[in-house]
């Protein structure tokens, strides 16, 4: 069979679809060729010319690919792999000429819908699949149709999808699930960037222009106050002049919590970040996934977290953190390199000798310091060069949570106390839509935490020192210029921001139920609905009988309106009589008229003749005679009813 | 070479002996008793997909994309039910074919009969030889369908059993059903080359002489339906006289006999065939005629009736009645 121009159009409106969502990241020139080369088809069917020479086509393919090998530097790999398969799938329309050839485009633009979900799996990008699908559908029912209009096709189509809705969505929940990877994970899986495990002027700055979700926390019970809220991540403790680093770690002892109340359940959903650390309120004290607890209270993923991540933690929001640290780990929170920021060592030499015993009053003396010696919190801060603590502390005075973390820490050290720099994110944003808190990477902070000897490591926040407001109720309300601030750390006007809040909720429960549904949200949902003992061999059985329940109730649907009884109810008794007579072995002849029928009836078995006559003239008088004759036509009915051959 | 062949037999003998229907009267109505359904060839390329997308799926967690190949898995799944349901319920009964000459279509009528309110499409009929027809159904409408299958031999053409399948809506599923109807198609002899008519023989037997054409012309009648084209007066019809036909007087009264037993020494079929061309030039001539064969004769007359009694006889000559 030849292609019709009209599907030609159809395969051309497939693949653009499937392929428009890439245009981000394909290379200009690819998504250039390939509108082109769609076009040109398009034409070539509008116009009714022959399609290219071979040659032509092949190497149009070499020089492309070609093109492509060296764009990429590579021919393997997943984005050089959908770029192909995007350009190869055009080239096809162009040399595409039975119907039977057309199956494969459409399998092809199957695919490459697939390929899409790697960047993007929001809802949006799930509408956008569905109307793809539909007119790949409608597409396909035309190369079984020949020439039937579009519309009829478009309504074939989406009730075919229509009706694979529901039984999917069986497949989707009850289809066992098997983790992945199955072969390796490419390392651009996923790419975002986030808190990193080093602290140098400027980095949670960075951090604070984007409005990317961190991750999202739902609270058991009560949240705490938004003081509280102190989301561990990355410990530093090397500093090398400029940046803080984590080194490694000179204990293997483990850490040791000592509760004093205040224990705390949330659940936090993790964008993945692909690096190994998880967040949880300081300090973390249970976690519901397998994971490793640093002695420095680091909570570690076992892998990368490459996927969105699901956990239940519990932390102690009072405590006592390891007032047995052991003495090389101590050492290692007093190190500093040597020669840099004399003034910062004699300021800090300063208070040691005002209190050679006390700890805590050398910490209070550097807060006092911070709060009166004129700093000021900014997004902004001037540079510093090689003595950047000094210049921090005594020139510019001017800084964000870096700045003030690192220097408190390396006063701290400078005056004898051991002391580390703790990263994370502070605060949240409240979606009471969703009950739930949000944190973004401009949520990012540093803080600082001291050893104080019994009474463990004891976290102090020298930004509250400065701006308090910046920890009490966010960036926006800490920074002087909230216009340079990311959309969502600004105040939006309250109608914009509950849309936000809106959407925001609805992107969580999508995130959470949709795409987080992997084999341990499986088997939390349906333990939840009431099965017990989840064994895969039971959920297929539970699929398959879900699914035949539903395909026997679609068969009941679809096929009801095969055969259309008459409403007329004359015509419904008559009908009646005939099949009665058509049992009994005497159908009436598509051509013959009810008195002929009657008549050959009658002749056939004259013990009935002049009832069939009697019924015949009764059945010819309300339906053409005296139609709407109620009474007559219940004394039809019955005589019908009561009619025995 | 042979190979196929035997496989083709022995396909054919599967078929009969897996699917054998007797021949069928009347309406048939396609219940789920009588319509079959396989994947095809294109269902399993579709698998292949399917499973690569899955395995993707369970790679790289790609939830969205469980989505999609469940949904295009289900669709799949459900297209069965869609070609099915394209098929079922139908009721089919054979219509009237009108006899053909050797060598033309025999135009076999089925008349579908969609009784529901859905729309049936791209239904094919085929023969086991491969002649198709291709054909939609509306909703709540009887629909003749037409398969023009060769007329090789004269005598009676079987339809024989046929092949009705659709692939809607996907092409992934072929749900068909065998139908073989008790009709045939009355096939005459394929007429010879054109040849001047024998000699007409007076009724009284005086002798013989030749027939004069045009030359007696009687006048004009009203046209009726069956007469001759070329009988028709095209001249009159221009000067607005309506249709007409030219009666020719010189035929009244005069015989002629078209008999086996004076044609020359040719073999059956040859003389079947001449006998047939005469018959249509004698029936296109407006004479009255007469056909003698060994196995009876029929008496002289003319008309649409008589014309196709004679070429019925000769169609039949020699065949044993079923």
């Amino acid at each position: 069979m030849k292609l019709s121009a009209q599907l030609v159009y159809g395969l051309v409106a497939c693949i653009l679809m499937v392929s428009a969502p890439h245009a981000e990241h394909l290379p200009l020139w690819v998504s250039a060729e390939c509108g082109a080369l769609l076009l040109w088809r398009a034409w070539l069917a509008r116009s009714g010319k022959a399609l290219p020479p071979r040659w032509l086509l092949l190497g149009i393919t070499l020089l492309s690919v070609v093109g492509i090998a060296i764009g990429f530097r590579s021919l393997f790999g997943r984005e050089v792999g959908v770029t192909l398969l995007i350009l190869l799938s055009t080239l096809k329309l162009l040399e595409l000429k039975a119907v039977r050839d057309a199956t494969i485009v459409v399998y092809l633009s199957c695919f490459i819908i697939i390929t899409n979900f790697f960047y993007s799996q929001s809802i949006p990008t799930a509408l956008f699949m569905l109307a793809t699908l539909l007119v790949i559908l409608a597409t396909w029912v035309h190369m079984q149709t020949g020439d039937l209009a579009f519309k009829p096709r478009l309504r074939i189509g989406g009730m075919l999808l229509l009706q694979a809705i529901p039984l999917s969505l069986i497949l989707f929940v009850l289809f066992p699930r098997v983790q992945g990877p199955l072969w390796g994970l490419p390392q651009d899986a996923y790419a975002s960037s986030g808190l990193s495990d080093t602290m140098s002027p400027g980095s949670m700055s960075k951090l604070s222009l984007n409005d990317a979700v961190a991750f999202r926390v739902n609270f058991d019970g009560e949240a705490p106050s938004r003081d509280r809220m102190y989301w561990r991540g990355p410990v530093l403790w090397d500093f090398d002049g400029t940046t803080w680093k984590r080194g490694r770690n000179a204990t293997t002892q483990k850490s040791t919590l000592e509760d004093t109340g205040m224990s705390l359940g949330y659940t936090v959903t993790l964008e993945p970040h692909n690096k190994r650390w998880l967040f949880a309120l300081d300090m973390p004290d249970k976690l519901s996934i397998p994971h490793r607890l640093t002695p420095d209270f680091q909570l570690l993923s076992e892998k990368d977290v490459s996927t969105r991540l699901r956990y239940h933690a519990e932390s102690l929001l009072s405590y006592r953190a390891n007032p047995d640290e052991p003495p090389r780990q101590l050492q290692r929170a007093l190190n500093l390199p040597r020669g840099l920021n004399p003034q910062a060592h004699e300021l800090a030499q300063g208070w040691r000798t005002q209190h050679p015993d006390d700890d805590a009053a050398i910490v209070r003396e550097v807060l006092r310091h911070f709060n009166q010696g004129g700093f000021e919190y900014t997004l902004e801060p001037p540079l510093l060069g090689m003595n950047g603590v000094d210049e921090f502390l005594f020139q510019t005075r001017q800084g964000f949570c870096e700045h003030y973390a690192g220097s408190f820490v390396y006063l701290l050290r400078a005056a004898g106390v051991p002391a580390r720099v703790v990263t994370g994110y502070q605060g949240g944003e409240y979606n009471t839509l969703g009950d739930y808190y949000i944190l973004r990477q401009a949520d990012a902070h540093a803080w600082a935490e001291v050893w104080l000897g019994k009474r463990g490591w004891v976290r102090y926040d020298p930004t509250a020192a400065i701006a308090p407001a910046r920890i009490e109720s966010g960036l926006s309300a800490a920074v002087s210029n909230p216009a340079a601030l990311p959309f969502m750390a600004r105040n939006p006007p309250p109608w914009l921001r509950n849309l936000r809040f809106n959407w925001d909720a609805l992107a969580n429960q999508w995130n959470q139920w949709v795409l987080g549904y992997n084999s341990e949200t499986q088997f939390a949902f349906l333990t939840r609905l009431g099965m017990e003992d989840i064994s895969w061999q039971k959920l297929a059985l539970n699929m398959l009988a879900g699914i035949f329940i539903l395909v026997g109730v679609f068969t009941l649907l679809l096929l009801r309106r095969l055969v259309v009884r008459s409403s007329d109810p004359v015509q419904a008794s008559w009908l009646r009589l005939c099949r009665k007579l058509g049992k009994a072995g005497l159908p009436r002849a598509p051509h013959e008229g009810p008195l002929d029928y009657a008549a050959r009836v009658g002749a056939a078995h004259p013990e009935v003749a002049a009832s069939m006559d009697d019924l015949a003239a009764r059945y010819v008088a309300l339906r053409y005679r005296a139609p709407g004759d109620d009474t007559a036509l219940l004394a039809f009915k019955r005589a019908v009813a009561s009619f025995r051959l | 070479m042979k190979l196929p062949d035997i496989r083709g037999s022995l396909k054919h003998k599967f078929r009969n002996w897996a699917f054998r229907r007797t021949v069928e009267t009347g309406t048939v109505l396609l219940n789920q008793r009588r319509i079959y359904i396989l994947p095809t060839r294109q269902f399993f390329g579709f698998g292949f997909v399917l499973v690569l997308m899955l395995l993707g799926d369970i790679n790289y967690n790609l939830s969205l994309g469980y989505v999609l190949t469940f949904l295009l898995a289900t669709t799949g799944g459900l297209s069965m039910l869609y070609a099915f349901r394209n098929m079922a319920q139908l009721e089919i009964h054979a219509g009237y074919v009108e006899p053909v000459f050797a060598g033309e279509q025999a135009r076999f009528v089925f008349h579908f009969n969609n009784p529901g309110s859905l729309p049936r499409h791209q239904i094919h009929l085929h023969d086991d030889a491969g002649h198709e027809t291709v054909f939609d159904l509306p909703a709540l409408t009887s629909t003749p369908v037409e398969l023009a299958l060769p007329a090789t031999k004269r005598g009676w053409l079987d339809s024989g059993r046929l092949t009705l399948y659709t692939r809607f809506p996907l092409g992934l599923f072929n749900a068909w059903s065998y139908i073989h109807f008790d009709v045939r198609a009355l096939v005459y002899p394929k007429p010879a080359a054109p040849q001047a008519l024998p000699i007409a023989a007076a009724p009284d037997g005086s002798g013989k002489t030749t027939i004069r054409g045009d030359e007696d012309f009687a006048g004009l009648r009203n046209y009726v339906p069956g007469d001759a084209m070329p009988r028709i007066a095209w001249k009159a019809l221009a000067r607005e006289q309506g249709l007409q036909v030219k009666e020719f007087s010189a035929q009244q009264g005069q015989q002629l006999w078209l008999d086996w037993s004076q044609l020359p020494d040719i073999a059956q079929e040859r003389k079947l065939e001449l006998l047939t061309r005469w018959v249509l030039d004698a029936d296109t001539q407006g004479l009255h005629y007469g056909l003698r064969l060994p196995d009876g004769e029929v008496i002289p007359q003319h008309g649409p009736a008589h014309r196709a009694e004679c070429l019925r006889r000769l169609a039949l000559y020699g065949i044993p009645q079923p």
